[in-house]
């Protein structure tokens, strides 16, 4: 038996994985103690962009940063929670019904967040031929159309609605697999030993049982919440967003890499961004790892 | 005593409460794409119609022929970018499944020390968010003289943590026993990923051909950051370009949408006749 065909049968992806994932990382973490305008060969000058970043970057401390937290944790934990209660309420149907909200949940996020927009654009429409205005002049809770998209009061709110709406991703799958696939003798063997009602269920056996479904749904959480980050782009139509207010760090990155080309504090933006995500994930596993 | 009834074996008027829950949010979940195949085949007046009505009164296909007939001044028809999509996804797809089938296994079956730090790395990738590094990424490209290439489409894709993740624990389910017996007859590993492994991976593989599909389809992250040529980019470029072009005119909303349900049909299809595998994958995708 050939001993050493493993890293054979391992190399074409270890090699993309290499190339596309880890490299990044390192190269980003290079590029972010360093100077580069992309003309010039980079030059190192230490921590000064995290010290930038910390101190006089008034727009990612006062705009860019409260935003992702916001909406971070309410697109994070909010549809994570919400994925694991429509998986545990469609689990309680027989086969053909829960086939059919399953896939009425999942379908949303099958749609391309950028490409999706152009509905929610013509739904959000600031004029009174948008939907929403329309049924509220209709309705008379407003007397003259509202700039939805274009308002800084206005554009976190619907980006966070937007990407609740699409949510139910593969997480909410893995979720809804666990519940069905818990042993009944648990419950049954539980109510014998006093479980007084289906919320107790959920917190001593459901949730318990399903341990490593959970964890693998917080981390789908985790990318999807910084994968849809581009919403509010995509929504307004600009980058930088109508003043700011729905900028989150990864627009930030883009208009300082791609618009301002400062790659290297870009760079220094997106290390940041990749330390909050593994925060984000150790939290997770401390909750739900074995 | 009350018993637990997930997963119950039929209709019992106890679950009607369930459904006054998910009548009304599955109806919010489906507005939007209701709207969209809706706007799709609305007629020109009633694209104009004040007040906007939500749902299409005398369906045509309008949008979508106005649709092919954009592109027919500019020296890049719409059919480029389409078969450019439909090229890369179908790439993306068999390479993203071979790739990952191979490191699944090997994963798996195979016993080498650093075998669980590579697992452990790729757990860790599962979390990995393209766009957070989207400028080193964009530089190491940029080394590697793929800028401008139809390649780039595909490559960037073809790493997906997930993919090996789902595949892995899939394979574990299968005994070892059944392995070794195989090798013990004198059968390559090779032989072995194809005789036996992938006959009894079929729902893991269908899972991961989807993703990989949806990953494919929807992406406009190659042809907006490493493509200049537009013969090369994807239709999900081009109708990331159109709304910005048309979207905000009225008559371009009909199109738009149009051009959008092609983007969403597909992965609905593809969805719905493999959701039951999907889920038996699913089964096996906790993470401990």
């Amino acid at each position: 038996m050939n001993k050493k065909n493993h890293w054979l049968i391992l190399s074409p992806y270890l090699i993309l994985f290499f190339a596309f994932i880890l490299l990044p990382i390192f190269v980003a973490i290079f590029l972010s103690f360093t100077y580069f305008n992309t003309i010039q060969p980079p030059k190192i000058i230490g921590f000064q962009n995290y010290i930038t970043l910390l101190t006089r970057d008034e727009i990612f401390m006062q705009k860019v940063l409260p935003n992702t937290i916001k909406f971070s944790l309410i697109v994070g934990p909010g549809g994570y929670m919400l994925s694991f209660i429509l998986a545990w309420l469609i689990a309680q149907l027989p086969k053909i019904p829960r086939t059919i909200y399953a896939l009425i949940l999942y379908s949303p996020s099958l749609t391309a967040g950028v490409t999706m927009s152009v509905l929610w654009r013509v739904l959000f429409n600031g004029d009174q031929q948008g939907y929403l205005n329309a049924l509220l002049l209709s309705l008379g809770l407003i007397d003259k159309p509202v700039q939805w998209l274009q308002s800084p009061d206005h554009l976190l709110t619907i980006m966070i609605i937007v990407s609740l709406w699409s949510s139910m991703g593969v997480g909410f799958l893995a979720m809804l697999a666990g519940i069905l696939n818990i042993d009944e003798s648990l419950y049954e063997a539980a109510y014998i030993d006093g479980l007084k009602n289906r919320f107790q269920e959920i917190i001593y056996i459901t949730i318990p049982a399903m341990k490593p479904q959970m964890l693998f749904g917080a981390v789908m959480s985790i990318v999807y919440t910084f994968t849809s980050a581009g919403i509010g782009v995509a929504l307004s139509g600009t980058n930088p967003t109508p003043q700011y207010a729905g900028q989150l760090i990864v627009n930030h990155i883009e208009d300082y890499g791609f618009l301002r080309y400062e790659m290297g504090y870009a760079s220094a933006v997106s290390v940041a961004l990749l330390i909050i995500i593994y925060i984000f994930s150790r939290i997770s596993w401390k909750l739900f790892g074995e | 005593m009350i018993k637990a009834k997930n997963n119950p074996q039929s209709f019992h008027k106890s679950q009607i409460k369930y459904h006054l829950i998910l009548i009304p949010i599955s109806f919010v979940m489906l507005l939007p794409i209701i709207f969209i195949f809706s706007q799709a085949f609305k007629p020109m007046d009633e694209l104009y119609l004040y007040p906007p009505r939500f749902l299409v009164r005398k369906p045509t296909l309008d949008n979508f022929f106005e649709l092919f007939r954009m592109t027919q001044g500019s020296s890049i028809p719409i059919s480029r970018y389409l078969i450019n999509s439909i090229l890369t996804a179908i790439a993306t797809v068999i390479l993203t499944i071979i790739i990952s089938v191979l490191a699944g296994y090997g994963l798996s079956k195979k016993k080498f020390k650093s075998k669980n730090i590579i697992f452990s790395l790729n757990n860790l990738a599962l979390m990995f968010v393209p766009t957070a590094v989207i400028i080193p990424r964009y530089l190491i490209i940029q080394k590697m003289g793929l800028i401008d290439t139809f390649w780039i489409n595909i490559l960037s894709l073809l790493a997906m943590p997930i993919g090996v993740f789902l595949i892995k624990q899939f394979i574990d389910q299968i005994p070892d026993a059944l392995i070794e017996a195989a090798y013990i007859d004198g059968a390559s590993d090779l032989n072995i990923i194809f005789n036996i492994v992938i006959p009894l991976l079929k729902p893991a593989i269908a899972t991961v051909g989807i993703l990989a599909f949806q990953a494919a389809w929807n992406s406009a992250e190659a042809s907006i950051y490493y493509i200049n040529n537009e013969n090369l980019k994807t239709f999900a470029f081009y109708v990331t370009n159109l709304t910005a072009l048309t979207g905000n005119t009225v008559a371009g909303q009909g199109i738009a949408a149009a051009a959008s349900l092609i983007m969403f049909v597909p992965n609905l299809i593809l969805f719905i006749f493999m959701q039951s595998k999907v889920m038996n994958t699913m089964a096996h995708s906790g993470l401990k």
